[in-house]
């Protein structure tokens, strides 16, 4: 019965993607647009960016499952998420030119908002911490002004939600061994060993 | 909840078939953007039973009851169909012919049809997005698909049954 509209292409790839642009724009006009992502290349995998209109909330490695990433951003902020590349292009080429040596620090607008109280405050002093440097978990623990909270800190660093940006990456164990890290330990390893090269 | 980017994926391939069944092919992709624009404005109270389909469908329906009025305004009529029936594959001239014989259906049928044949909505939901009864809807469905199957039948020489 249906065979009148088979002159309708069933998807018309080329419209579509044109409609999403436009959608895109459109969301980003009326101020709708809560979460744009994209996802980028690099040498430790494929990372998937998200910003909010605030600044970048979520930094996520390629072992992370990108749809799981994405429902709990659709939880924890809103379901209001598009893939919008444009919104990243900033931090997308910092990203490039810290793996290809080039930028030590980042200088793009961040959004904390899924990281709340002393894991807020251990991110901070993350960002202190000098391309280049680590220290340990009860170094970071004491400038977070807890020394106790040595394990608290490892959480903090294990949900760190903007890894790469904010270097929790140069957190290590007290006896010099990596530890562990969102992206895993190879990571890990790969970036300190491109910062000390 | 869904990232609304998955509906898009999942939705905007049906809903521009909808659009283009209802508005026609030149004010189809302002009726989709526009649905999915308002859509993504209301997304976030959506219930989490909705259905996500019937609901795009019925603010499709709405966007396309909107241009057929700014249609009817600015109308302008028109002598003859387009020259042949479109059958080059560029999606944005998709068979004239069919366009040019949904056009001559009520707003109503055209509707259903799409509703009912084009997205698969059972009577029930095409009733909840046009008005009227279950079975009012059913009628208007198949009167619309026998009037479509005698004008564009007969414009489609040569085609496949």
């Amino acid at each position: 019965m249906t065979d009148v509209f088979d002159a309708l292409p069933v998807v018309d790839q080329v419209a579509v993607a044109r409609l999403r642009e436009r959608l895109v724009a459109a969301a980003q006009r009326d101020g709708v647009l809560d979460i744009a992502y994209r996802t980028v290349d690099s040498p430790i995998g494929a990372l998937l960016l998200a910003a909010t209109e605030e600044g970048l909330v979520r930094v996520a490695f390629d072992r992370e499952d990108s749809d799981a990433v994405l429902t709990s951003l659709a939880d924890a902020v809103s379901p209001r998420i598009l893939a919008a590349p444009a919104r990243l292009d900033r931090v997308a080429r910092q990203l490039d030119e810290y793996f290809a040596h080039r930028r030590r620090t980042f200088d793009v607008p961040l959004d904390f908002r899924l990281a709340k109280g002393f894991r807020r405050s251990v991110l901070a002093h993350l960002v202190e911490i000098p391309y280049g440097r680590t220290e340990s978990y009860a170094e970071v623990a004491a400038a977070a002004g807890s020394p106790r909270a040595v394990r608290a800190v490892g959480t903090a660093c294990a949900t760190n939600p903007l890894p790469l940006v904010v270097p929790c990456h140069r957190v290590v164990r007290s006896d010099g061994s990596y530890g562990n890290y969102r992206g895993g330990e190879d990571a890990k390893r790969d970036l300190l060993t491109l910062e000390a090269s | 909840m869904r990232p609304f980017e998955r509906v898009v994926d999942e939705y905007g391939p049906v809903v521009l078939r909808v659009c283009r069944a209802v508005v026609g092919p030149v004010d189809a992709e302002d009726a989709w953007s526009e649905t999915f624009l308002s859509a993504l404005k209301a997304y976030p109270d959506l219930p989490a039973d909705a259905n996500v389909e019937a609901w795009l469908v019925t603010i499709a329906h709405r966007k396309a009851v909107d241009l057929r009025r700014a249609q009817a305004r600015r109308a302008v009529p028109v002598g003859e169909p387009p020259d042949g029936p479109s059958r080059s594959g560029r999606p944005e001239d998709w068979d004239g012919d069919l366009w040019n014989a949904l056009a001559r259906l009520p707003d109503k049928q055209r509707a259903a049809v799409a509703y009912h044949y084009l997205v698969g909505l059972p009577y029930q939901e095409v009733a909840a997005v046009v008005g009227g009864s279950t079975d009012a809807a059913r009628r208007a469905a198949a009167d619309g698909m026998k009037a479509l199957r005698s004008t564009y039948g007969k414009t489609r020489k040569g085609a496949p049954a």
